[in-house]
């Protein structure tokens, strides 16, 4: 905790999106969700571990609100199913729970950044093994480009051009005590 | 392994860094749990939880060791051991393959370091050993680039198994910190025992081992706490059976084998139970919620009666069912691709082992050495 934060004061910082910003885009998602499935029957949002798990929640509640009626929410750990285990090893993997079989479905994944793609990749893998969803849909609350893989998201709160040498940090409160989206550079 | 405050998106360069940071002193073997420190156990641990809930899924397959050859090689008969190995390795995705020394060339009189030679001529990735030798898994891991796993060396280790009891007990007592573990049983000739006294005295509970006296090495003295000049600081040697399973949260019944007998150490089968049995009447004594372990198999009516053995509190079948999470989490934390954590340092060797054993275990093929232990 400590050489992290020691390690953040050595970058430039910008807020790029602050707690209201996140809270509008995750509404007007919530209302993109529902008008491409037209209804919150049998859709399961699908939340990758971790903050794409309290973001997926949140939508769900968001949905709840507009329709009076919650989507089942579930998390997966993709980890075990990526291309590149070295980059996530040494993170144990965690327990996926999809408390619903997802065949014929509409299942929409939840994530908070999207970058090379290879996490979602491994993520669709991993989330056939529960069922043949009808459709499999993408939400992310910030698509910073660099896409490694043929991979587009159908639901994004903000678009953000970035350079790789940038850091994109989503801080969500259920986890790291704040809602923000910064823009760091590596020092 | 939690989370730092901030996230990087899928930023590769900024989770390498973190991998770097959390492997400071890199691991490539489980041989041991004693050069383990309890923060490397919890993330071992950890990450078994996540594997437990992949072994209950109705597909359960990943491809996290695609491609990867793991060896299970056993001079031991085992049927849970070996089997929960070749299941978490296949869960995983890698390919197993299983070598007994009945069926190999071990029986044709060929050396441990030949057939250790020939396997690692095939490129392999992981070799789990179960030897009648202390500290052939050790000898072994100094001739192979193979990662190596100790599935129980004669009377030394039996690393996963520990990891599966800690995971079991940690699924039901979340701070072991001070909690009481009465092991019961074959203290002198079980690895068992001696890896669950150091595993579990490292999490912080305090172990009461009960045997007879014959059980136990000639220094020590039933009714003392061992200093640490033992390697066993802090662990008390009951007067009896019930001073050790009093007030204890988890009772473990260690199997008691037929060869104790015939060298002389017990009495009878009889007397044993009579004398260290776990039973209704003695679970009584421990804590309400006390758990009954067993690592198998068990020998019912003898160190355990079957009432308790299939009772409220026994978690056998969960040691079972747990013992494929852990080793899951055991092999992918050895195997995944450019992962190079080491866990257990085989460069010292093993502890308590004599320079004669090793040379012995070095030249003669186990066929010819004398009987080990199961």
């Amino acid at each position: 905790m400590g050489e992290n934060g020691a390690h953040v004061t050595n970058e430039i910082e910008r807020v790029l999106l602050t707690q209201d910003d996140i809270r509008r885009a995750m509404t007007r998602i919530s209302h993109e969700i529902l008008e491409q499935n037209r209804s919150a029957n049998d859709l399961v949002l699908v939340g990758l571990q971790t903050r794409g798990v309290h973001l997926a929640k949140r939508l769900a509640e968001s949905i709840e609100r507009i329709e009076g009626f919650a989507p089942v929410v579930g998390t997966l750990d993709p980890r075990l199913w990526r291309d590149d285990p070295d980059v996530a090893s040494g993170q144990p993997s965690l327990p996926s729970d999809i408390p619903t079989s997802v065949d014929g479905k509409p299942v929409v994944l939840v994530d908070d950044v999207l970058y090379t793609g290879r996490t979602i990749r491994a993520a669709m893998e991993a989330l056939l093994d529960f069922g043949r969803a009808s459709r499999i849909q993408l939400a992310v609350l910030v698509d910073r480009g660099h896409r490694e893989l043929p991979i587009r998201p159908d639901f994004i709160g903000k678009n953000i051009p970035t350079a790789r040498g940038e850091r994109v940090q989503v801080r969500i409160t259920e986890i790291d005590g704040d809602d923000a989206v910064v823009l760091g550079r590596e020092s | 392994m939690t989370n730092p405050t901030t996230t990087v998106g899928n930023g590769a360069a900024a989770e390498a860094t973190d991998v770097t940071e959390a492997t400071a002193a890199p691991r490539h073997h489980l041989l041991d749990l004693d050069d383990l420190s309890s923060s490397e156990i919890t993330e071992l641990l950890d990450s078994a939880e996540g594997m437990l809930e992949i072994t209950g899924r109705g597909v359960r397959k990943t491809p996290a060791l695609r491609g990867k050859t793991i060896i299970t090689m056993f001079f031991e008969n085992s049927t849970r051991t070996r089997v929960s190995f070749e299941q978490a390795g296949k869960i995983l995705g890698a390919d197993v393959i299983n070598v007994t020394a009945s069926a190999s060339s071990v029986s044709k009189g060929e050396s441990l370091l030949n057939t250790v030679k020939t396997l690692q001529a095939m490129q392999i990735d992981a070799l789990v050993v179960r030897h009648p030798h202390s500290g052939a898994p050790y000898f072994i891991s100094n001739h192979t680039d193979a990662a190596v796993v100790n599935a129980g060396d004669g009377t030394h280790a039996h690393p996963t198994q520990s990891l599966l009891d800690l995971f079991t007990v940690r699924n039901h007592i979340d701070d072991m910190t001070g909690k009481k573990i009465a092991i019961v049983g074959d203290v002198l000739y079980s690895r068992v025992a001696r890896s669950n006294i150091i595993a579990f005295q490292k999490m912080g509970a305090e172990v009461t081992v009960s045997c007879p006296n014959t059980l136990i090495p000639d220094e020590w003295q039933l009714g003392s706490v061992l200093d640490e000049s033992t390697g066993f600081g802090g662990l008390k040697l009951a007067k009896n059976v019930d001073e050790a399973v009093d007030s204890a949260d988890v009772v473990m019944a260690l199997r008691i084998q037929q060869e104790r007998q015939d060298a002389g150490h017990l009495p009878s089968l009889r007397e044993y139970s009579d004398r260290w049995g776990i039973n209704s009447k003695r679970m009584a004594l421990a804590n309400d919620r006390a758990l009954l372990m067993h690592p198998g198999p068990m020998n019912e009516g003898v160190e355990i009666s079957s009432e308790v053995a299939h009772g409220a509190q026994s978690v056998v079948e969960e040691q079972v069912r747990n013992g494929v999470a852990v080793r899951m989490a055991v092999l992918y934390a050895l195997c995944a691709p450019g992962k190079s954590t080491r866990i257990g340092n085989s460069d010292e060797g093993p502890r308590g082992i004599s320079v004669k054993e090793r040379t012995e275990i070095e030249t003669v093929p186990p066929t010819k050495r004398g009987s080990g232990k199961s």
